[in-house]
């Protein structure tokens, strides 16, 4: 009962924050006055005179696109660069290595890209300057990115006969100056009273109350863990009563990493990890700050194409979708495992293999609903100990395309995408010119949104296929069986989608899977933004026509439907072998004879 | 492409002074000013020692003390500089030995304890680093922990309820055990006695 109240409370302040914001955001893009201006318009100022940047000049798709492309081929060059020089650098007070190429590669692509893919570990391989200079700005800037090209894309309906789709570089300063530092630093100081840290002190050592007992593994000379015949580590018994507690500007990163749905967190446990994620009341607020922006992204879309229906209508497909899911994992989360009960374990409380305690099982589901929903990733529970049904969920959601809400900008772009195709069936069923907004949707956007929609499956599964079928690609396996398919499976998924959780018991961090994984990340990007920009650019030029009986109404339940249709048919057909494979066959495994 | 350079390089330079490193030091500022004990970590200094701190758990094996959640940090349980869960599956070869191993300990710790046992005293946390119980895995080790120490069980049911959460605002998380801190009660109770 208590779960369902949340989730509905949950929906509720989403629902009433995200339409005030939306508007906020459509006012801010279409540049009109903010109260925001008052601080910011002179920064904004002398931004543009230091940056040599023209602010009224309106620039065509082209032209735009490679301005996106070289803003964020900087990033990948500098976040990568930082990772490699870590130790000479300051702000280094546990003495951290610098990371190796690949990892290097991997977690710039990886941040750059808005997936925020780990495959490292926060807390013992990043120095507090790589966490602010390299990765923070990056969850910001990637942020920035797709909001930009969705306002493109909106520009590209709204505008009629036109050659330009706007300012890269006032569109970038715009969102991260009035929407993304003004409601990070907010979330940062709530964050911050609820026990998230944010300080630049060495790790803290304390004496714990009682002597922890443990195998330690015995190291040879050079620090190498010594392995038996079998290969097994060799251990002794050891004791030790310290416990070190890692330190840093935590809540900072936090804040952005929520509201940007970057999803990568600054320790490697995540969301999950108590100076993350403190209480019940951060995790409410990380959750909602999660789809704030996604959300209020189709009322800014509803404004700035001068019908607020056509935003409702989205957020509409995009909440029932999200709903399904989030009743789905809630619930089997809620099963226990069987095998325990034959040990005598009270079956009552669900899976708790993998949960925190003061989140429980509602909020762990509803978490991982919401984080591959929005293509976020930040985890608050290990998607890998779900039970087998709770684990597809997330990997379905992620398949749909990351469009049930999506990243910041890229889930409504990829929605669009969707309803384009949406009005595109619905013509040839009924034999008319599809149109969408009253733009006519001919040859040219069809190709464009083909690529957008076709190149992820083809990544995701090419991927996995590569992956399964080499010894580099297997080796990462944890779990052994459908489990271990399923967890190659999810990394291409994620990395694809760029959402960027795990079923992270997959060593990822190797050579193989750090490049491989890097590309999937970066052409999953590329090749979506590349042809949405072209078709903004596109749509831009072309008259608007007026609205006649026979337009197909793109704002009533019909065309949500129609929409629901097609992203379900589109998304999730592709998958349903490999899901079958993978959680499917887990899942009758689990109980059989139960 | 040439006339994109000058404004890309530059923007690029100046957003990320601003997000990241003017905008960390501001909300550094304000959390040293306004929630010093929070931005530090909530940590517990007790008679001139550093304890731990209220958000982290701390491993604990022996009866007289209210175990927390299994840890899978490596290498020793609760090693809160390298965070983890298991990331095992439901159907694990490994988390069916691992569960089978704490429940026993449990029963050797308590023989005598027929009641179901609670499934997060036998599973790892996500973090490694949980600092919490439920109120029925506490309710599940009263009996040990009171006859470890020669309390009366009543004692103890008083100490667990003051050291137990209820639903934050009512509404968010689930009720929750404090293992640390009242670990530390059960100890401040036992000092008098001894002196």
């Amino acid at each position: 009962m208590h779960a369902w109240l949340l989730l509905g409370l949950y929906l509720l302040v989403l629902m009433v924050l995200a339409r005030p914001l939306g508007l906020y955001l459509a006012a801010v893009m279409e540049g009109r006055a903010v109260r925001a201006a008052r601080i910011g318009g002179p920064i904004e100022a002398v931004i543009y005179r230091l940056c040599g940047v023209r602010p009224n000049e309106d620039m065509g798709w082209l032209s735009y696109t490679l301005a996106l492309l070289l803003f964020n081929g900087l990033g990948l060059l500098a976040v990568y660069a930082l990772q490699r020089v870590q130790l000479w650098l300051p702000l280094n007070p546990q003495q951290f290595d610098n990371v190796s190429p690949d990892s290097a590669f991997n977690t710039a692509v990886s941040f750059v890209t808005n997936t925020n893919w780990q495959g490292y570990g926060g807390e013992t391989t990043m120095s507090y300057l790589t966490q602010m200079l390299a990765l923070t700005v990056q969850n910001f800037l990637s942020a920035a990115t797709g909001i930009a090209v969705v306002v493109a894309l909106i520009r590209g309906f709204a505008r009629r006969t036109a050659t330009g789709i706007g300012n890269p570089w006032v569109d970038l300063t715009r969102i991260t100056l009035y929407l993304l530092l003004p409601l990070s630093l907010l979330l940062a100081v709530v964050l911050i009273s609820q026990g998230v840290i944010q300080n630049f002190a060495p790790y803290q050592e304390v004496t714990t109350l009682a002597v922890t007992h443990y195998d330690a593994p015995r190291l040879d000379a050079d620090g190498q863990p010594l392995k038996d015949a079998q290969g097994n580590p060799v251990t002794e018994p050891a004791t030790t009563q310290t416990q070190t507690l890692a330190m840093g500007p935590v809540a900072s990163q936090e804040a952005i990493k929520m509201l940007g749905t970057n999803g990568g967190g600054f320790f490697n446990a995540n969301s999950a990890h108590p100076y993350e994620n403190p209480s019940p009341l951060t995790n409410f607020l990380e959750m909602v700050a999660m789809i704030l922006i996604p959300a209020a992204l189709c009322h800014t879309f509803g404004r700035m194409v001068g019908d607020s229906r056509q935003g409702w209508a989205v957020l509409a497909a995009m909440t029932a979708l999200f709903l399904v899911g989030a009743i789905a994992v809630m619930s089997f989360e809620q099963h226990s495992n069987p095998l325990w009960t034959a040990l005598g374990v009270d079956p009552s409380s669900g899976n708790m293999e993998g949960k925190e305690v003061r989140f429980g099982i509602a909020e762990s589901g509803l978490f991982a609903a919401l984080t591959t929903a929005a293509s976020c990733g930040a985890v608050n529970a290990m998607h890998d100990s779900f039970t087998p049904l709770g684990g597809l969920v997330p990997l379905v959601m992620m398949q749909l395309g990351e469009v049930v809400y999506g990243g910041v900008g890229s889930g409504l772009y990829g929605m669009l995408v969707f309803a384009i195709l949406a009005v595109f069936i619905a013509g040839l069923m009924i034999g008319r010119t599809p149109e969408y907004l009253g733009k006519k949707i001919e040859a040219y956007e069809m190709k464009m949104t083909s690529i957008a929609i076709l190149v992820t499956p083809l990544l995701v599964l090419g991927g996995a296929a590569i992956a399964v079928l080499t010894d580099s690609g297997r080796a990462g396996i944890l779990n052994p069986g459908a489990h271990g398919f399923s967890e190659i499976l999810y990394a291409f998924t994620s990395a694809a989608n760029n959402n960027g959780s795990a079923f992270a018991g997959l060593s990822a961090n190797t050579p193989f899977y750090n490049v491989l994984l890097g590309i999937a990340m970066w052409l999953g990007r590329l090749a979506v933004i590349v042809p949405v920009l072209a078709m903004a650019g596109s749509l831009a030029a072309k008259k608007r026509l007026a609205e006649t009986s026979g337009t197909l109404p793109t704002h009533g339940p019909l065309f949500v439907t129609l929409l629901i249709g097609v992203v379900l048919l589109v998304g999730l057909l592709n998958y349903v072998p490999a899901l079958a494979l993978g959680p499917v066959v887990e899942h009758f495994q689990l109980w059989a004879g139960h | 492409m040439k006339t994109l350079i000058r404004p890309a390089l530059s923007l690029f330079i100046l957003l990320s002074l601003i997000t990241g490193l003017l905008y960390p030091l501001l909300v550094t500022a304000i959390g040293q000013v306004v929630f010093p004990a929070q931005a530090a970590g909530s940590l517990i200094d007790r008679d001139g020692r550093r304890l731990g701190s209220r958000l982290i758990g701390q491993n604990f094996t022996d009866p007289q003390y209210f175990w927390g959640r299994p840890s899978a940090t490596s290498p020793y349980p609760d090693h809160a500089a390298a965070s983890s869960g298991s990331n095992l599956g439901p159907l694990s070869p490994a988390l069916q030995e691992a569960v089978k191993t704490r429940i026993e300990a449990l029963r050797a710790a308590d023989p005598g304890n027929a009641q179901p046992i609670p499934v997060d005293l036998v599973t790892a946390s996500a973090s490694g680093l949980d600092p919490h119980i439920s109120p029925a895995a506490a309710a599940y080790q009263l009996p040990r922990v009171a006859r470890a120490r020669g309390l009366s069980p009543e004692a103890v049911s008083a100490l667990v309820a003051r050291h137990t959460e209820a639903r934050q605002w009512g509404l968010f998380g689930e009720p929750r055990v404090h293992v640390l801190e009242l670990n530390l009660a059960l100890d401040a109770l036992k000092t008098p006695s001894i002196q």
